[in-house]
């Protein structure tokens, strides 16, 4: 809710239940909001190239063994996998350019 | 040759020497707004002040056919001037000269000078306006900047250290602004950042100006490092000199006394800044204008972590730091941004003997899953060392809230503040009177009939009994309880009183203060 007054617009904040009228900053507004992880999605930690995949479509995977090569900074990353499973579905090719967080493969 | 002809022969060569790196070089300086590094000495000191050293110093490079190239005075100017009428030492480097590149004896005349003001115990300013290492000079350029670094480091604490940063300012060289105390940066001028835009594309495939990456207002607003904000060069030399005002020339003198002035209380009046009901946001800038000399109030970092107020003023004609909780952005909370803004503002205080009055209005810290995991306990943390280890006079005045963490952070009595005042409308409490009583409640609430109306009652009964400052009174916690007009009176002389405090900590070699 925003309340005027002759310079700025307020927005009510909560803290500890009691409500304020204040500015709220940039910063606050675009902070990261927490997701939790889902260990059955496997995305870039960093952007970077495919490699090489070692896997397909249906793989059956230990935990631990390696999904794919993610080249980054010079460096050739080896994703494992988090879990025991099979591969649900693979997003990437080899030599495909990913960003930072995207989608690379999903278990199951 | 007689003396005639050598006078003559030295004229030519200081004439050479000056023209630094052409009028083409100059011609393009020019054209983006950027004045040259003598303009700038120039326009930065005192009229005729300025002195300079080593204009005839010369790079000793041979690799790269780097023996065929003059430079002259090697890209950076040097020497001592006064500014606002105090000493200081300053250099600023010389774009137009390969690019201000550092190499190694550039590097000796910046730490020859640093040396000089460390010796002499007067500011330093360094103007900075370089592409980087000179990488003909390999790692020579490397070890010039590690001395500069070593340098900055030593002398802080000592002598005021101010960067100016009128260009681009990359890589390792960001580090020199970043050890010093002030970072003044001018929009569309100033350049800051480890790795540049092109080097983020190659690696990463992210996109980014560079305005966007480590202009003047990021700095100011986001990252943190830069200290003042202005639009042109003439603006921001006239934020030095007027900082340079407050602060005195090294640690062992006090800044200079101005003449008494009272406060423009026409425009700034306590009685009608504060909101009545406690809930409602004001300007604490206008608080501080209400007590200090003439409404002055330089305030520092002014664009980051807005939820923390810092800055200079005069009270009765000498230099204090403000500290005040700003209820206008984010309620004034404390949070990772405002602890870091705070604490690094109170060494800077304690180290150059300016006593801090503090000013408190806060609900407590800022909730939020992006504050824990950034570490606002160890960011949190360092508002309590500063205030704790500080040693200089330490006022406080509890405005309206004072919660929990909060309380004992904002220069509590139990961080040996010398006197803490509180105004009636101050609620010096374990938690706010919603938050207590939802938790001392908590079963009553939930058993009762309409659970609303009870938790209400229980707010206004907590609130009536505990939100105020006479339970902390009662235990010596607040030194006394004033009408908020007599506060300016009060804070005047609680620092008459102590300008002869005389305290000190357990001797070690340092803290370790959880940076």
């Amino acid at each position: 809710m925003a309340t005027k007054n002759d310079t700025y617009i307020f927005e009510t904040f909560i803290i500890e239940g009691a409500e304020y009228k204040t500015l709220l900053s940039d910063k606050f507004k675009n902070r990261k909001k927490y997701e939790e992880k889902d260990s059955k999605i496997i995305t870039a930690f960093i952007p970077g190239t495919i490699l090489k995949l070692f896997i397909k479509k249906g793989s059956k995977i230990a935990e631990g063994e390696p999904l794919l090569i993610l080249e980054a900074m010079k460096m050739r990353n080896i994703v494992k996998s988090p879990l025991e499973g099979r591969v649900r579905s693979i997003y990437v090719s080899e030599n495909e350019k990913v960003a930072k967080e995207q989608l690379l493969v999903e278990m199951e | 040759m007689g003396l005639k002809e050598k006078t003559s022969d030295l004229k030519k060569r200081m004439r050479n020497a000056l023209k630094g790196g052409g009028d083409k070089a100059i011609k393009k300086q020019k054209a983006i707004g950027k004045l040259t590094a003598r303009e700038r000495i120039i326009a930065l000191l005192d009229p005729k002040s300025f002195h300079e050293y080593d204009l005839f110093v010369e790079h000793a490079a041979k690799d790269f056919d780097m023996d065929k190239k003059y430079l002259p005075g090697d890209g950076v100017i040097t020497g001592t001037g006064m500014l606002s009428g105090h000493p200081v030492c300053i250099y600023a480097q010389d774009f137009t000269v390969a690019g201000g590149s550092l190499g190694w004896m550039h590097a000796k005349k910046i730490t020859k000078i640093m040396d000089h003001a460390l010796k002499l115990k007067v500011p330093l300013i360094g103007i900075n306006d370089s592409g980087g290492a000179r990488i003909q000079e390999g790692v020579n350029s490397l070890a010039g900047y590690g001395e500069i670094f070593f340098r900055n480091t030593l002398a802080s604490g000592v002598i005021p250290q101010i960067s100016v940063i009128l260009g681009p300012c990359a890589g390792g060289a960001v580090y020199s602004p970043a050890l010093t105390d002030f970072v003044f940066v001018v929009e569309n001028i100033s350049k800051m950042f480890i790795t540049g835009p092109e080097v983020i594309k190659t690696v990463l495939g992210e996109e980014i100006s560079m305005e966007a990456l480590g202009g003047a207002r990021v700095h100011c607003e986001t990252t943190g490092n830069a200290h003042f904000f202005a639009r042109t060069e003439e603006e921001c030399f006239s934020q030095i000199k007027n900082l340079v005002s407050y602060i005195p020339w090294n640690n062992k003198r006090k800044a200079e006394k101005f003449p008494k002035k009272s406060p423009k209380t026409r425009t700034y009046n306590i009685e009608n800044i504060i909101p009545a009901d406690a809930r409602e946001p004001y300007d604490v800038r206008d608080i501080i204008k209400a007590l200090s000399d003439d409404s002055l109030f330089l305030e520092i970092m002014e664009l980051f972590a807005q939820n923390i107020v810092i800055g200079f003023g005069r009270m009765d004609g000498e230099t204090v730091g403000f500290v005040a909780n700003q209820p206008l952005v984010l309620a004034g909370v404390l949070d990772v941004d405002s602890s870091d803004k705070a604490a690094r503002f109170i060494r800077y205080c304690d180290a150059f003997n300016i006593p801090l009055v503090t000013l408190v209005d806060l609900p407590g810290y800022l909730p939020g899953a992006d504050q824990e995991h950034a570490g606002v306990i160890r960011h949190g943390a360092k508002i309590l060392y500063a205030y704790s280890e500080a040693t200089v006079p330490k006022i406080t005045v509890i405005m309206r809230k004072a919660y929990g963490g909060g309380y004992i952070a904002m220069c509590s009595h139990h961080l040996r503040a010398d006197f803490v005042f509180a105004w009636p409308t101050a609620e010096i409490a374990v938690m706010g009177p919603e938050g207590a009583a939802n938790i001392i409640f908590r079963k009553e609430i939930f058993a009762s009939d309409n659970p609303d109306e009870f938790r209400k009652q229980k707010v206004e009964e907590y609130k009536e009994k505990f939100a105020n400052p006479y339970v902390a009174a009662a235990y010596g916690y607040i030194d006394a309880v004033i009408e908020p007009a007599e506060t300016r009176k009060k804070l005047i002389r609680a620092l008459e009183i102590s300008k002869e405090k005389d305290i000190s900590n357990p001797k070690k070699k340092h803290g370790i203060p959880p940076f």
